[in-house]
């Protein structure tokens, strides 16, 4: 029993530490947040020659072939200075094609996702907004070996970068996946102004897009796959916002040391320091949950339902207190566009709804336990 | 990473399943002092009281793993506290085994074990609480005496138990944490006197004890003298990990699930309702934190990492968690938790534990001034 990051992954840490430092600081994310979908291909392409957009792809198919623990580890560092890209929902598509592709579509779809030419995102939710299959209402008439889709996916992240969807939908009375280009006939997007401008969704509508046998995600069902997509969602969002959460402590610790007050730095005030030290706490206990429910991923996936609610039901109300204590304890500049933490705020608004609140997974730990 | 155990430890996962089966009924026998005496032999023989401490003290020289694997077990089945003497076990013990000298070793340490001690601690007095270090009862050095005079208050179970674990200025000269001693007194010395404090549920848990030039040879010192700040450090180091320890949270938080199951809310089970399954996975949640954080302290621990903040996130979690199940508790009791009873008196018990050890600003504030980097109060 270890509970410990291998020597590796200290070093993917820091590696990926410098880069985001040296590469993606926070006056270049504003930069990118002015773009159109908050994405910037040289930054895609030198992550891609890190080898961190493959961490998750198999060597054969010209990944690295690590695992979740890893990615985990990537996107806590990406997350702490909040850098725009793709990766979230790349690497959901890349553990879509893994785990239901057949070998044709795994020896199409994942060196591309490697390499970054291409880009990956899910298209489960609808309108109302319903996680798990019960959210699934888009039906496909068959024609042939083909289905035909005809309406709309919403909340589709990174719907202007992404160049294949995941796609849930209903087929006689069944639910199904399949991979739909963003390019095929019949598919449009729509983006959504986001309160967090470092993400970006919208709608992906389908009129009349056919899917053939060859672009079915068949090789596990699709219920079982959904499930499993949203875990894996949950894992990566809570990993993401740990990094950002400790960021917004780490802000705000530096400025309560050097913002004076009635002639003592703030930081002193118990009123100040208690808050701080609570917010510690909350992402130290997060680590717990998340790195145990990364791991069972790959290596216990019985007990990542419950892990993956346990930790996104932690970070999603840890982190929305987080924001607003931050923002509140930087005074009136916590106001202004000026100051970072604005952002670290906007961001835990974008974590909370995220393949699940905490309201939401709560009613699943309860249910998991048969309550 | 990796949370596969190896095939020893199953094997040792094992072993202790098939003790269980064996020597604890289920249910488990409640106020049933003859179950206990069997219990508490049982687990002796075994050597899993001590599980950790060295086999030449009477320990059961155990790895840290296959003791978080024991209390597992343990706890999963609701199974009686490993010993008797608590605070014995959990901090005196190992302070004696860190500081003290071959005599005090044999003196004290099976004992502890055997539960023929039932050790308490004198830290707080009337007007030192939180601030520790500015303790005031007094040690004299006369030859080869120490003589000691004040007192200590909040001394939980002092008015039951054999010795004490105690804290004296031995010079007040000096920075106020180098005059202090650590000194262990039998109990039943002349010159102590034993005054019960009341606690809010009525019942005698904690006490004020007075020193009227009580006598204690100077053997009794454990440590050197000045040394006894260090030698408190671990203990409540020691004492915030035992409290901290997520196992008898699991088995408090398994009872308020059977109480909602047997609950009614506006007429309906509690368990149907929204607000109760929430509170209750809220629950889940940070005990599961609290287990997992303790996971990873224990692998620092065993790679031979420095530790220390960990118990505070567990001790600060629990703090909070407890006033949580206490209320739920009540809650779930309706209009008869306003009657005394068993888990009535439970509820109000948490207001206790929550103070010892520390209290969670105390504990917040170690966060913030050790690990946060924030100026001191």
């Amino acid at each position: 029993m270890n509970f410990g990051f291998t020597e590796e992954q200290d070093f993917l840490r820091d590696a990926v530490k410098k880069f985001v430092e040296g590469r993606a600081p926070i006056p270049s994310v504003r930069e990118w947040m002015t773009t159109e979908d908050a994405h910037s291909p040289e930054l895609w392409s030198e992550m891609a020659r890190l080898g961190w957009l493959g961490l998750l792809v198999d060597e054969a198919h010209g990944g690295a072939g690590l695992s979740w623990v890893d990615f985990v580890v990537l996107l806590e560092e990406t997350g702490r200075k909040l850098m725009p890209s793709p990766l979230v929902s790349t690497a959901l598509a890349i553990t879509a094609v893994r785990e239901a592709g057949s070998p044709a579509q795994q020896a199409h779809w994942l060196p591309a996702f490697a390499e970054g030419s291409a880009i990956g995102t899910l298209a489960l939710l609808e309108a109302g907004d319903v996680m798990g299959l019960e959210g699934v209402h888009l039906r496909a008439a068959v024609e042939g070996a083909e289905h035909v889709l005809e309406g709309e996916k919403a909340f589709v992240q990174d719907v202007g970068a992404a160049d294949v969807f995941v796609v849930a939908y209903q087929v006689e009375d069944a639910p199904a996946l399949a991979l739909v280009s963003a390019s095929a006939p019949g598919v449009s997007i729509e983006r959504r102004a986001s309160l967090d401008e470092t993400k970006r969704m919208g709608t992906l509508r389908l009129s009349g897009v056919r899917v053939g046998p060859e672009d079915r995600l068949a090789e596990r069902p699709a219920e079982e796959m959904i499930s499993l997509l949203e875990d894996c969602g949950a894992i990566a969002v809570t990993a993401e916002a740990l990094g950002a959460a400790e960021e917004a402590t780490a802000l705000t610790v530096q400025y309560a040391k050097d913002r004076v007050q009635f002639g003592s730095p703030i930081g002193r005030y118990q009123g100040v320091k208690h808050r701080l030290a609570d917010q510690w706490v909350d992402a130290e206990s997060t680590k717990s949950l998340l790195y145990y429910g990364a791991w069972a991923i790959e290596n216990s996936r019985e007990e990542l339902p419950r892990y993956a609610s346990l930790a996104k039901a932690y970070i999603a109300d840890a982190f929305t207190r987080i924001g607003v204590e931050c923002v509140q304890l930087h005074g009136a500049v916590g106001y202004t566009l000026e100051y970072d933490i604005q952002l670290y705020l906007k961001r835990s608004k974008w974590v909370r709804p995220m393949f699940g609140d905490s309201d939401y997974h709560r009613d699943r730990i309860a249910t998991l336990r048969s309550l | 990473m990796d949370f596969q155990l190896n095939a020893e430890e199953e094997a040792f996962r094992t072993e202790v399943r098939a003790f269980l089966d064996e020597h604890l009924p289920d249910p488990v026998p409640e106020n049933d002092a003859d179950f206990l005496e069997r219990w508490n032999r049982a687990v002796r023989e075994k050597r899993w009281i001590g599980f950790n401490w060295p086999a030449e003290y009477g320990g059961g020289g155990g790895d840290l793993i296959r003791q978080f694997i024991l209390k597992e077990e343990m706890s999963a089945r609701r199974a009686p506290a490993l010993g008797t003497d608590f605070m014995g076990i959990t901090w005196v013990g190992p302070a004696i085994i860190t500081y003290g000298s071959d005599e005090q070793k044999k003196a004290h340490l099976e004992k502890i074990l055997d539960g023929d001690t039932y050790w308490c601690t004198g830290y707080s007095e009337p007007d030192v609480g939180s601030d520790l270090a500015a303790l005031q009862c007094r040690a004299v050095l006369e030859g080869d005496e120490y003589v000691i005079n004040g007192s200590k208050i909040w001394t939980t179970a002092a008015h039951v138990a054999s010795d004490i674990f105690l804290l004296v200025r031995t010079d007040p000269e000096v920075a106020k944490w180098k005059g202090i001693t650590c000194l262990l007194v039998p109990m039943d010395t002349p010159g102590m006197e034993i005054q019960p404090i009341p606690n809010l549920s009525g019942k005698a848990s904690f006490n004020q004890v007075f020193f009227n030039d009580v006598r204690t040879p100077a053997s009794n010192r454990l440590g050197k003298e000045g040394e006894g700040w260090r030698v408190v450090m671990k203990a409540l180091a020691d004492e915030r990990s035992g409290i901290s320890e997520s196992t008898e949270m699991l088995q408090h938080l398994d009872q308020i699930r059977d109480l909602a199951g047997q609950s009614t809310r506006n007429g309906r089970p509690a368990l149907e309702d929204d607000g109760v399954r929430r509170r209750l996975s809220e629950m889940e949640i940070r005990i599961e934190a609290m287990r997992l954080t303790g996971l990873r302290h224990l692998t620092d621990q065993l790679q031979g990492k420095p530790s220390g903040s960990e118990t505070a996130i567990n001790k600060l979690q629990r703090g909070l968690l407890e006033f949580e199940m206490s209320e739920l508790t009540l809650e779930l009791l309706g209009t008869a938790a306003q009657t005394q009873g068993p888990l009535q008196h439970e509820a109000l018990a948490w207001h206790g534990t929550v103070i010892g050890g520390g209290s969670p600003n105390i504990q917040r504030n170690i966060v913030a001034e050790r690990i946060l980097g924030l100026p001191k109060d």
